[in-house]
């Protein structure tokens, strides 16, 4: 199995008057085709840690290995076209921008690409909106959507650029039971239909559970790291 | 690119009243530079044409800019002198009908020569000091902005039998004159003359009106005992922008001082260039006032859209795309202000442009005036130039604060 994500000692010290350690001394690899479940009580260091891993944040130390490519040296302009490429993000608020349309909103990381023509974009964005489920929405505001239709329009957004890695930050934290299970299912599909890796943070034991691996973190530190043989599909 | 535009419109559209406030803010300091511009540059140009037009282009004098070299000077490398008094010269432009000639073969334009002599004009028991100056007629006409002036008569009554004198209005009403009457002209070597007044002119400038007296040529010439002297010059270029190399060329050839109207009027120029000073200053600090009100707005919307950066960041969108983001939002504040400054620019000029003013005066129908406004493209781009430049920095210093923003600060913030 190749490492998509391998990190080493990934230490992160928020500089303080009194320095606070988020992540202390994470080795981690994640391949392909993996749902990683990141879990830990609040104040644990998930969040940071899928930060580190997504290229929003640089370790204070230690080293981070995007599909083989080192990370340290790269500029801020180098990690955004490496996260505009291969990295999707899902965070628990969906974070769709109000003034665009659901369509525009998954085009957006296309545009920015701008690897294809506005007819490919626009194809493959309501392509990816409609198995997504929201084939009857892709000209309505964000805020005319519910809560798990916005987070699904979200994970169709994260997948624009068909990344290899998507991460999701808590994506069914602010979800009532039923719209969690959808987008935990939608997840899901993206490891098993599309290949995808997926790394979720999530306090959620009963999605954990399910997740073909578990990362427990207690003070920013790995306690435990359990693989779970994959269910039958 | 065609993305952030996109962005950058969102956002500002997004604040309408804000939006609204600051380009009204540019648009008001650009109009307002535009029709001060014209205004200001309009009253020059009227000033300098009227300065162009009622006095001689070029006037050259019987005087010398520097003493004259004493023969001892050139034959010795250093001599002192003492007690040196120098000779006394015939006064006036030596050869005159020569030196007239060879100037009219070269110089571009019209010109007329005077002798002018002090004199005092004595009638009714009443003397009045005044400028005596002998013309030709039919030449001063073409030079001397007075021949359009008169009230009563002309120059050309001059050459009617007899001896004639044109006055100025003011002069006549002092004494009691009036045209036909037969005044005494005394000149300063004791000849007296009786003058009759075959014209009057009005030119609005007091001194003129009140202290001088026009006579033939010959008649200035008799009453100073100078015959055939002349000691005034006065030229009328073409172009009268002309006059400086013209006047050099005439002091190199005649050796004679030779003032070009520039140089007769340096301390009045001078107030114009202070006065030009004064007011980009005082436009450049109305547009740096709208410039704060670009900065406002830009400042707000970064604050205000935190998230929306935080999004773009976390979706791959780099600092150089968020500053771009920014600054092309101020620009399109600056643009837009721009455009309707010109607008209201323009509506003010054609507003200033009806104003009318009765001036006090005699009331002679051309000082019923309207303000001199001066039209030209440079005005509009200068002023928009400013605000552009105002519009980008106000919208630089907040872009380049958001785009160092760190995402995850917010996502953190947010959750």
């Amino acid at each position: 199995m190749s490492a998509l994500i391998e990190a080493e000692n990934l230490t992160r010290v928020l500089p303080a008057i009194v320095p606070v350690t988020l992540v202390r001394d994470v080795s981690l690899s994640i391949g392909e085709r993996e749902f990683v479940a990141i879990t830990g009580p609040s104040g644990s260091g998930k969040s940071s840690l899928l930060y580190l891993l997504g290229l929003l944040d640089r370790p204070t130390s230690g080293t981070l290995r995007i599909a083989g490519r080192d990370t340290g040296p790269l500029d801020d302009d180098a990690l955004a076209q490496l996260r505009l490429g291969s990295l999707g993000f899902v965070f628990q608020f969906h974070f769709l921008l109000p003034e665009f349309s659901v369509l525009k909103n998954v085009e957006l990381p296309m545009r920015k690409a701008g690897r294809l023509s506005a007819a490919k974009m626009r194809e493959r964005a309501a392509g990816l909106l409609e198995d997504l489920g929201l084939a009857g929405h892709l000209d309505k505001m964000p805020d005319q959507l519910s809560g798990g239709q916005r987070q699904r329009v979200a994970v169709a957004r994260a997948l624009a650029n068909d990344p290899h890695v998507v991460l999701a930050d808590e994506p069914t934290g602010s979800l009532d039971s039923k719209s969690s299970e959808q987008v935990f299912a939608i997840l899901q599909d993206l490891v098993n239909k599309r290949g995808k890796t997926v790394v979720a943070v999530t306090h959620d034991m009963e999605i954990a559970a399910r997740a073909d691996r578990r990362v427990h973190l207690v003070d920013g530190r790995v306690v435990s790291d359990e693989r779970v043989a994959r269910a039958a599909i | 690119m065609r993305l952030i535009l996109e962005l950058a419109l969102i956002h500002i559209a997004g604040r309408g009243r804000q939006t609204i406030v600051a380009v009204l803010g540019v648009a008001l300091g650009v109009g307002f530079s535009i029709a001060m511009a014209a205004l200001m540059q309009g009253t020059e140009k009227d000033f300098i044409a009227q300065l162009v037009d009622t006095m001689p282009h070029v006037q050259v004098s019987d005087e010398r800019r520097t003493p004259r070299r004493q023969p001892a000077e050139d034959l010795f490398p250093a001599v002192q002198f003492e007690g040196l008094r120098p000779k006394e010269d015939r006064r006036g432009i030596l050869n005159p009908a020569a030196a007239f000639a060879s100037l009219r073969s070269w110089v571009p334009g019209r010109m007329a020569r005077s002798l002018r002599t002090q004199g005092v004009v004595r009638y009714a028991g009443r003397d009045v000091g005044v400028s005596i100056i002998g013309i030709e007629p039919d030449i001063e006409a073409a030079v001397s902005s007075v021949a359009g002036d008169f009230v009563e008569g002309s120059f050309d009554t001059l050459n009617a039998g007899g001896n004639n004198i044109v006055v100025g209005d003011t002069l006549a009403q002092r004494l009691g004159a009036s045209t036909g009457t037969t005044i005494q002209l005394v000149s300063p070597t004791g000849q007296s003359r009786g003058f009759k007044i075959v014209g009057q002119f009005h030119t609005g400038n007091s001194a003129r009106d009140e202290g001088e007296a026009y006579v033939l040529l010959k008649n200035a010439q008799i009453l100073s005992e100078r015959p055939n002297a002349i000691n005034d010059i006065r030229l009328r270029l073409s172009d009268p922008e002309a006059a400086p190399r013209v006047a050099r060329q005439i002091e190199a050839e005649l050796g004679y001082k030779a003032v070009p109207w520039q140089e007769a009027n340096e301390s009045l120029l001078e107030a114009l260039v202070v006065r030009n000073v004064v007011m980009y200053t005082v436009v450049g600090a109305i547009l740096l006032v709208a410039g704060f009100g670009i900065y406002n707005i830009i400042s707000t919307i970064t604050h205000e859209k935190a998230r929306d950066i935080a999004i773009l960041k976390s979706l791959g969108f780099t600092q150089g795309n968020m500053r771009r983001l920014f600054l092309i939002e101020g620009l399109a504040l600056g643009t837009a202000g721009s455009v309707a400054g010109w607008v209201i620019g323009f509506l003010l000029c054609f507003a200033l442009s009806q104003v009318e003013f009765k001036l006090s005066g005699a009331g002679v129908g051309r000082e019923l005036t309207r303000l001199p406004l001066y039209w030209t493209p440079w005005h509009y781009a200068i002023a928009s130039g400013f605000a552009l430049v105002s519009a980008g920095v106000a919208g630089y210093l907040p872009a380049r604060q958001a785009a160092r923003l760190n995402p995850v600060d917010i996502i953190r913030g947010a959750t």
